[in-house]
């Protein structure tokens, strides 16, 4: 089984510049959405490779058609508990500009549902509190069938230059103990 | 027509040409009475001249004639090269480099390389004295050195003193790019075109005329100064397809006799032509037609053997440009078996050889599980294959490292004169190979490093015979394979590092605690932290604290590490070590719980297993006997925190790198394995320890392990622990 799902076209996404597309993906009860357009491909969780000394948020590496792409786990790096294994888990191939460049990342959730399009009007301002995730991941909280769901601003989140640092900061407590 | 494929090959021919002038002209400052030297810048300028004089780029002929005509007294020995002229040249070479950039962009030379060409022509015609910009053109006939040779008062010879060319351009001249008029323009520029008839018999009538064919002859009278090589040189480019024969001034009628049998076209009507030309008189031409009668009967021989019956030329002539000839010959074979080839091309050849590699490692797994014995052998024969063309596909990027060291001479030079010092480039293992996109990558962070320790490394001259040195100082440039990497080595015998000015700076910037215990090693490699510099004054050069923390990010970007050995008052030599290649390596395969690991192979030297005593000690001590020798090792299974349950036997990888050995612990050993290397992301970049990944056979991930910066660090915290033990 390959991809899953695949991305809807940008160009519809782009056109409506206040009508923007959402893939809302389920993590524990809660429901989470990130832009379309950031988003390249859904695969099938497995054939993951575990990277040592690294913050348990950082699952491994997969193989992606020939490119190695890490992948993290979003409960984890918002501080829940680790995403369990289950037969709807699924790696979300996120592409997250770094500057010039773009990186891939793919991050594991527990499932995904479906595409939305929601309306720059039915999106709220993140709250300062209660969300219990941190309020700079949230770029804000849209309205669905009178249910929130929360966006991610997949920079935030995904941002290599963080991840990176916690990574070595991460590598060097094995070490510590060993010493 | 493609042109613009042969401006292309131009500019990158003159771009070679100007480097190898560069390096010939920073070796002559040190071997002055050197002739083949000066020749070498010479003919470099001549080419140039030459060949821009084809694509009719008058800017950079008139530039290149003015400092060819310099380099000529100089081969003359009128002129003595010094210093002055040395460094006259390196800009009028830096200024055909401006130049021929011009020519490549197209546009025609800015306003201010038209000011810089005339303030260099100025201070060029000094050298030249009051002699004219241009060769004379006055009728001195052959150029003196020759003169002996020719018997001029033979009846025989022809009256004018003009040289003639005869000239049939080949069929293809034109597809191939060439105009014959620009070769005709060219003669022009060094030189009086005192006739110029037009041979259009070969002309075939206008029904089967092909405008893309070439049917052009010229004959032409011409005077000039210089020598027959000179306007040989002219017809470089045409001289395969085109019959081209040029005769000096007073040749003798019976070589007229050979022009005119050799060239196609009636007898007669070619004779005319001479007469027309000026070249040969009415009586002349007649007498010519005899003799050709004469010895039409005889047999053909030898150009060489006429000329010799004709005392033309003297035997020992002849032998020197037999032997000139061939060496030219031999240099040709030996250029043509070179290609070039687009970079990028390479780069695609090799990524799809990694790819090749990955799914000739599947197939070959494939075939093992399927257990049939001709598929097994099958599949091992396309592996070794592969691993042939990677191999050689590898190969073609090696390049070796010299083209980049000479480069530094010029660095040194300039610097030197900047900084008011004398200082000695010295270079060896420029013949060491390695990967291009590595050497290409290298240069900056080189540039860097020869910089610094001319500026800090290096003290004044008076300090230094203070010191008991001498005033000249050194700057080596070493590189050395080892143990699968290459070595590059950049020393000075300056002044070395002053430890406790780094600590106390340091310290001072925050960058470590002031009751820090730190190593020598440590405190040296301190340096390389960001926002670093011991200089008191900050100089046009260095010293701003930018630098070495790039340097050594870019050599980690390459997978390389960079060390440091510094003894105050004796100098400082810093070492890069680099992978040869950054694409495919030989990997060896091991296992860990469930992870695979690859160590690079050339690091391998054996496998052992570990003794159950080592195991059952290991809480007490991480090192085992190895036939009587103390190595040092870890655990992976420790090291990166493997959860599944322990093996019954466990192995050591012994790993060797520079001088350390060690022996890493891992639970399987799995074999040799191609490994492509994969980049790790950016995610990744802090890690130590693991270097890349690769996929396997299966399609998993597995990762490189970075053995030296493993067994470094393994090494820095027992030595940390310890001291805090104590």
């Amino acid at each position: 089984m390959g991809a899953l799902a695949t991305t809807a076209s940008p160009v519809a996404a782009a056109e409506a510049a206040d009508i923007r597309q959402y893939l809302t993906f389920a993590l524990g009860s809660e429901m989470f959405a990130v832009g379309t357009l950031s988003v390249k491909e859904i695969i099938e969780y497995g054939h993951l490779t575990e990277v040592p000394m690294m913050p348990g948020f950082i699952r491994g590496v997969i193989n992606l058609r020939g490119a190695v792409v890490p992948v993290i786990d979003l409960a984890a790096r918002f501080g829940r508990n680790p995403t369990q294994i289950t037969r709807r888990t699924c790696i979300v191939i996120i592409e997250v500009p770094t500057g010039e460049e773009r990186h891939d990342i793919g991050v594991v959730v527990d499932a995904v549902s479906e595409v939305l399009e929601i309306p720059a009007g039915e999106i709220e301002p993140a709250p300062a509190f209660g969300a219990k995730i941190r309020t700079d991941f949230i770029q804000g909280m849209g309205k669905v069938n009178g249910k929130f769901v929360i966006l991610l601003d997949v920079g935030k989140v995904l941002s290599v230059d963080e991840i990176s640092t916690l990574a070595s900061v991460a590598g060097q407590v094995p070490q510590a103990m060993a010493a | 027509m493609n042109l613009d494929e042969a401006l292309k090959t131009f500019i990158i021919e003159s771009r070679e040409l100007l480097e190898q002038m560069e390096e010939a002209l920073l070796h002559i400052e040190r071997a002055q009475d050197d002739p083949e030297i000066i020749n070498a810048i010479f003919r470099a300028a001549h080419t140039i001249k030459g060949s821009a004089g084809l694509f009719g780029l008058e800017y950079i002929v008139a530039f290149t004639h003015v400092a060819e005509s310099v380099l000529d007294r100089v081969r003359s020995a009128e002129l003595q090269i010094g210093a002055d002229l040395v460094a006259l040249l390196l800009f009028s070479r830096d200024h055909i480099g401006t130049l021929v950039n011009h020519a490549d962009t197209g546009e025609d030379p800015s306003e201010a390389s038209n000011v810089r060409s005339r303030e260099l022509i100025t201070r060029l015609n000094a050298y030249l004295g009051h002699k004219a910009e241009v060769p004379a053109t006055a009728k001195n006939g052959m150029p003196a050195e020759l003169e002996p040779h020719l018997e001029r008062s033979s009846a025989e010879h022809v009256e004018t003193d003009n040289w003639h060319i005869s000239l049939r351009f080949g069929r293809d001249v034109l597809r191939n790019g060439m105009d014959p008029l620009s070769f005709i323009r060219y003669l022009g520029t060094f030189g009086t075109l005192v006739n110029v008839v037009t041979v259009v018999e070969t002309v075939p009538p206008i029904s089967q005329l092909d405008a893309e064919s070439c049917h052009l002859g010229f004959e032409i009278s011409f005077q000039t100064s210089v020598d027959k090589a000179m306007i040989e040189g002219a017809f470089d480019f045409v001289r395969d397809d085109c019959q081209i024969r040029i005769m000096p001034p007073h040749s003798k009628i019976s070589e007229y006799v050979q022009v005119i049998r050799d060239l196609p076209g009636k007898e007669m009507r070619l004779g005319e032509i001479l007469v027309q030309c000026g070249t040969l008189t009415a009586a002349e031409l007649e007498q010519t037609l005899r003799q050709q009668a004469q010895s039409e009967a005889q047999d053909k021989r030898p150009i060489g053997e006429v000329l010799l019956e004709q005392h033309i030329v003297r035997p020992e002539v002849v032998a020197a440009a037999l032997d000139k000839q061939k060496q030219v010959k031999d240099q040709k074979t030996a250029e043509s078996s070179l290609i070039r080839v687009d970079a990028e091309k390479l780069d695609q050849l090799i990524n799809l050889v990694g790819e090749l590699t990955i799914a000739s490692a599947g197939t070959a797994l494939i075939a093992q599980r399927a257990g049939i014995t001709e598929l097994q052998e099958a599949a091992s024969t396309l592996s070794r294959l592969v691993e042939k063309v990677r191999d050689s596909a590898l190969t073609l990027r090696m390049v070796q490292i010299g083209g980049t060291f000479s480069r530094f001479q010029r660095v040194v030079r300039d610097v030197s004169r900047e900084l008011g010092k004398d200082i000695e480039l010295v270079i060896s293992g420029g013949e060491t190979e390695l990967d291009k996109t590595v050497v290409e990558k290298i240069g900056d962070p080189l540039t860097h490093l020869v910089r610094n320790s001319m500026d800090h490394g290096i003290e004044p001259a008076e300090v230094r015979l203070a010191q008991g040195k001498p005033a000249k100082g050194t700057l080596r440039l070493n590189a050395y394979h080892d143990s699968g990497s290459i070595v590059i080595e950049v020393s000075d015998d300056g002044g070395g590092l002053k430890k406790d000015k780094i600590l106390r700076k340091a310290i001072e910037r925050g960058l470590v605690q002031p009751d820090a215990n730190l190593s020598d090693k440590e405190i040296f490699n301190l340096i390389f932290e960001a926002g670093f510099s011991t200089a008191d004054v900050v100089s046009n050069l260095s010293g701003r604290g930018v630098g070495m923390d790039v340097v050594r990010r870019n050599i980690s970007a390459l997978r390389g590490s960079i060390d440091l050995d510094s003894e105050e008052g004796k100098g400082t030599t810093i070492s890069i070590r680099l992978p040869l290649t950054l694409a495919i390596i030989d990997g060896f395969l091991v296992g860990v719980g469930k992870s695979s690991f690859v160590v690079p192979l050339d690091l391998v030297v054996e496998c052992i297993e570990l003794s159950d005593e080592d195991r059952r000690a290991a809480n007490e001590r991480n090192y085992l006997s190895l036939r009587g020798q103390v190595l040092p090792y870890l655990r992976l299974r420790d090291m990166f925190d493997v959860k599944c349950a322990p093996v019954r036997r466990e192995n050591v990888v012994v790993v060797q790198y520079g001088n350390a050995r060690a022996g890493l612990v891992v639970d399987s050993l799995q074999g040799e394995f191609q490994t492509v290397i994969k980049p790790l992301s950016r995610i990744f970049s802090h890690i130590n320890g693991i270097g890349g990944s690769t996929i396997l056979g299966s399609g998993e991930v597995a990762l490189i392990l970075d053995v030296p910066r493993l067994v470094q660090q393994v090494g820095s915290q027992a030595e940390k622990s310890c001291l805090e033990a104590a």
